[in-house]
């Protein structure tokens, strides 16, 4: 059986990885990818607390989050593309009107 | 070592090197594929760790409908455009560094803990069975199935409720023609 601690050190590293993917890309297609990738990170924790304390609510959990998810990469994406219509670019730096 | 903790290091591996795949790429499209790598990855570590429903949801929904969309929405805008410019931020090598620290601090706190969390093992095999009816269930698909209708209808309801928005708004932000500006 592979100790909890294997899964809890991959899964933040998941989570960093994902976390650094939104502060470097500029491209906001690669930034919701990262968030996906965040998501999954948690995923994986739940996943794997659910197995080492014999309680399914942590599977259940990961059903919603997996919902959210796709709901979350739906709207994203709708907004990318309304960005894309009205900045003809998916670039971040060039949606920078609120900047002070 | 024992082959599950083999195949965990083989399927770690996968999902790092997809995920970093994913932030390295200059294209959106090598990149979409990277994080297609990362979740079939994650699927593989869910069925290591005896969710076996939800690695089949995971394929389904994430590498099944969730990166169609990504592909789908790469195809529609037009990004080959801007290959010649920088793909990262200026701020990269600060977030890489804050990454590193972040990983650094937690990294060490699970070191502290892990004997403590090793110490709160549980059998598996309740992952199958039904904790309020104390039903045994064919297995993990139809355990969560009971839990899923059963003590958590409602937000199951709510859910669908919440899909159904999103849909409704993904079709407004869509259709919208908005006027340029600048």
């Amino acid at each position: 059986m592979v100790p909890l601690t294997h899964y809890l050190a991959l899964s933040f590293l998941l989570f960093v990885l994902g976390v650094v993917g939104v502060l470097v890309r500029r491209n906001l297609l690669t930034v919701l990818m990262s968030i996906e990738l965040m998501l999954n990170a948690v995923n994986l924790n739940l996943v794997a607390f659910s197995r080492q304390l014999g309680d399914l609510n942590g599977q259940i959990f990961t059903v919603f989050v997996i919902a959210v998810a796709a709901g979350e990469a739906a709207i994203g994406l709708a907004i990318l593309i309304s960005l894309y219509r009205l900045k003809g670019s998916v670039n971040l730096d060039d949606a920078a009107e609120m900047k002070g | 070592m024992t082959p599950a903790l083999f195949l965990f290091w083989v399927l770690a591996a996968v999902v790092v090197i997809g995920a970093v795949g994913v932030i390295v790429m200059r294209q959106p499209v090598h990149s979409a594929l990277f994080l297609l790598l990362s979740f079939v990855g994650v699927a593989g570590l869910f069925v290591l760790a005896s969710a076996e429903f939800l690695a089949a949801v995971q394929i389904l929904v994430y590498a099944g409908g969730i990166m169609v969309l990504f592909l789908f929405t790469i195809m529609l805008v037009n990004v080959r455009r801007q290959a010649t410019e920088s793909f990262l931020h200026r701020q990269a090598a600060v977030a890489v560094l804050f990454g590193l620290v972040f990983y650094a601090i937690v990294g060490g706190l699970l070191v502290g803990e892990a004997k403590k969390l090793a110490s709160v093992a549980a059998d598996p095999a309740n992952l199958a069975t039904v904790a309020a009816a104390g039903v045994r269930v064919a297995g993990n698909s139809q355990a969560v199935g009971w839990a899923l209708y059963r003590e958590y209808f409602l937000p199951f309801e709510v859910a669908s409720v919440f899909l159904l928005v999103a849909m409704i708004g993904a079709v407004v932000l869509g259709k919208r023609t908005m006027e340029k500006v600048d």
